[in-house]
């Protein structure tokens, strides 16, 4: 079983293309150009010789075994994506698109970001390739996330707080289609997510793939069989769609996607876009979206600035409808909860993003009790969060 | 079967000129102050009337039409008063016709929302975020229903496309002047002759041209090559700026009344 793409990037019913039509050339242009290079040996040792010598792939497994006591005694093997330049996944995505940047001749990138991670990477990778960068991001996540700001303007990069709608990812992403529409034959818009328009939710996929197929590698040479359940946090989904397709065609292996409930679901304060939204449009695509009767985004929300967005990617939504992956919320309180003992049994500071999969792991480890291998994405490292976690702690500063 | 949309483009074709098409969101300045500004541009000499339907993610949208389309959530502007406002158009006897991103319509029902919009007395919709590969079911409702499907066409929109594009238009085709989105500008892009003349080889559909127009002078300059003139963040500007509703509103009647010597002066 698999969930191949079509050729204009529908997932079933999901996917597509809703943009204005100024905006159809460039989208030919990146199909083209992904398409092509794909097969181009010269791209495919490119990037990989990047991933050997920049991000520092493969990244490792670690067994947490002192988190997994707290798990139903569960084998808990954690994919180590925090340990890449930059702290996140989002490095993988970015030196791929940059790469196809330069291919097509443009010289400009601009990006959205949440929490940061994919405008850090962004910058990383236009820094690395003499790329100018511009990164759009919501005034509401530049307060949220004030290092990451810093750290983007160090690596060269303008970054433009978004004071439309509510100042979050979905504004940024607004601000970045807007500015692509006006600069299209100079800028090449680097999303960083499995969102947007054909052809960006299969590229971007495609470049996270690699998380899957070394993972599996991994488990299977150190536990001999694959694991029982691979999880990972979804707000637009990139990392988890990057764990998950490897494991699509092993149906015994269960998928299982921790969006971000917020206060809870049923409060209405959430960003748990499966959970508790419906089919849609939003920014390019058709995919589950938070939306009124009159179909206007509802604003999310999360304690993870990562996860707050009201879409996700239409991959995610396909697998949800087909029944081959699960998706379950988990609040701002149990994703917390799993932060502080991951730092504490084992010695690592994971993203308030990831520390959603971490909750989805204590519960489904228990679930599953002592003889299950589950397989977690650890999509960013928390030094960006130290500052909320300090504040939800009551850590004084 | 004709639309009110298609009789007004004979009409201005047998006038030698072009239309003049005023675009307001539904719910600005307020939902009732909507219909005054209707009332404005009709008696301003405005031939037809585009209705906005406001929308939360307007990526087509520059920060005037953003900022007017915030103020008319904010008064709770939903379907039901697009499409009063759609009837108040009507009623007081020009084209009229919607414009909204497509989420909307699809939540509202597809063929439902072509429904209300003849219902109304509407002559078509225009989709700036509907593309052709996704339009199947609007098309489908829209042949069934009888009205006017309007899509946007870019300067980036290649030669082997345009044809796809414009033979899936009714109405008329919006010639998008430039790349980038609405708002008012000082010049009106050199590109838009090249595109309508791009256009005219692959449709006899009347070509009506927006983004950027705000003055007599560029209404003018784009009615000697195009069928129609589509002005709308200007008078929103317009009302914007103004310091009470009476002034905006006067100031919204003076502007048509200029655009519509333009689009009679160009040729």
């Amino acid at each position: 079983m698999t969930t191949v793409d079509d050729l204009a990037g529908h997932f079933g019913p999901y996917g597509g293309r809703f943009v204005p039509e100024a905006l159809i050339g460039a989208l030919e242009e990146l199909d083209a150009a992904r398409i092509k290079a794909q097969t181009d040996p010269t791209f495919i040792e490119e990037l990989a010789e990047l991933h050997r010598t920049y991000t520092g792939r493969p990244s490792i497994i670690t067994e947490a075994k002192r988190f997994g006591e707290h798990a139903g005694g569960a084998r808990i093997l954690l994919k180590r994506e925090d340990l890449n330049h930059t702290g996140s996944h989002k490095i993988n995505n970015v030196l791929g698109q940059a790469l196809l940047t330069k291919r097509m001749g443009k010289k400009r990138i601009i990006a959205e970001t949440g929490a940061g991670q994919h405008g850090v990477a962004s910058a990383t990778a236009a820094a690395l390739m003499g790329l100018e960068c511009v990164v759009y991001m919501g005034e509401e996540d530049t307060k949220r996330q004030a290092l990451n700001v810093a750290r983007m303007k160090l690596l060269g990069a303008e970054v433009v707080p978004v004071t439309s709608g509510s100042r979050t990812l979905k504004d940024a992403i607004n601000e970045a289609m807007r500015d692509w529409v006006t600069n299209v034959e100079t800028t090449h818009y680097m999303l960083g997510t499995v969102a947007g328009p054909h052809p960006f939710p299969s590229m971007v996929r495609d470049f996270h793939k690699i998380i899957g197929e070394e993972s599996r590698e991994q488990v299977l040479a150190l536990t001999g069989r694959l694991p029982d359940a691979v999880l990972a946090c979804v707000g637009g989904g990139s990392n988890a769609i990057g764990i998950f397709h490897r494991f699509i065609s092993d149906t015994d292996v269960r998928l299982i996607g921790l969006e971000a409930a917020g206060d809870g679901v049923e409060t209405g304060r959430h960003a748990a876009t499966i959970t508790g939204g419906s089919p849609g449009v939003l920014h390019g695509n058709r995919t589950y979206v938070l939306q009124d009767e009159n179909g206007q985004t509802i604003e999310s929300h999360s304690i993870s600035a990562g996860l707050d967005y009201p879409g996700v990617g239409p991959e995610h939504a396909y697998l949800h409808d087909i029944g081959r992956a699960e998706y379950r919320a988990v609040t701002d309180a149990e994703a917390m909860h799993a932060f502080a003992l991951l730092c504490k049994t084992e010695g690592i500071i994971p993203a308030i993003e990831t520390a959603h999969a971490l909750a989805g792991a204590l519960q489904v480890g228990n679930e599953l009790g002592k003889d299950a291998i589950i397989l977690i994405n650890l999509s960013g490292r928390g030094d960006k969060d130290v500052q909320t976690a300090a504040q939800y702690f009551g850590i004084p500063l | 079967m004709t639309t009110a949309l298609d009789d007004l483009f004979v009409k201005t074709r047998a006038e030698n000129r072009a239309a003049l098409i005023a675009y307001i969101p539904a719910g600005f300045p307020s939902i009732e102050g909507c219909k005054k500004v209707i009332q404005a541009f009709v008696d301003g000499g405005v031939d037809a009337i585009e209705i906005g339907f406001p929308y939360s993610d307007p990526v087509m949208d520059g920060p005037t039409i953003q900022a007017a389309a915030d103020q008319a959530l904010a008064h709770g502007t939903g379907a039901k008063e697009v499409f009063e406002a759609l009837k108040v158009a009507t009623d007081a006897g020009v084209a009229a016709v919607v414009m909204t991103y497509w989420n909307p319509i699809e939540k509202y029902g597809v063929e439902k929302f072509a429904q209300s919009i003849a219902d109304n007395g509407g002559s078509g919709v225009i989709t700036p975020d509907l593309t052709i590969e996704e339009s199947a079911s609007w098309k489908a409702a829209v042949e069934k229903i009888g009205i006017n499907p309007i899509y946007v066409v870019a300067p980036s929109t290649t030669d082997t496309r345009l044809p796809q594009v414009t033979s899936r238009c009714g109405g008329f085709i919006y010639a998008a002047s430039l790349m980038g989105v609405t708002g008012t500008r000082t010049s009106v892009s050199t590109g838009a002759p090249d595109l309508v003349a791009r256009i005219r080889t692959t449709s006899q559909l009347p070509i009506a041209v927006g983004l950027g127009v705000s003055t007599r002078e560029q209404a003018k300059g784009v009615a000697g090559y195009a069928d129609g003139v589509i002005v709308g963040s200007a008078f929103i500007k317009a009302l914007l700026d103004a310091s009470d509703e009476e002034s905006g509103l006067a100031a919204v009647k003076t502007l048509a009344s200029e655009l519509a010597l333009g689009v009679r002066e160009g040729r």
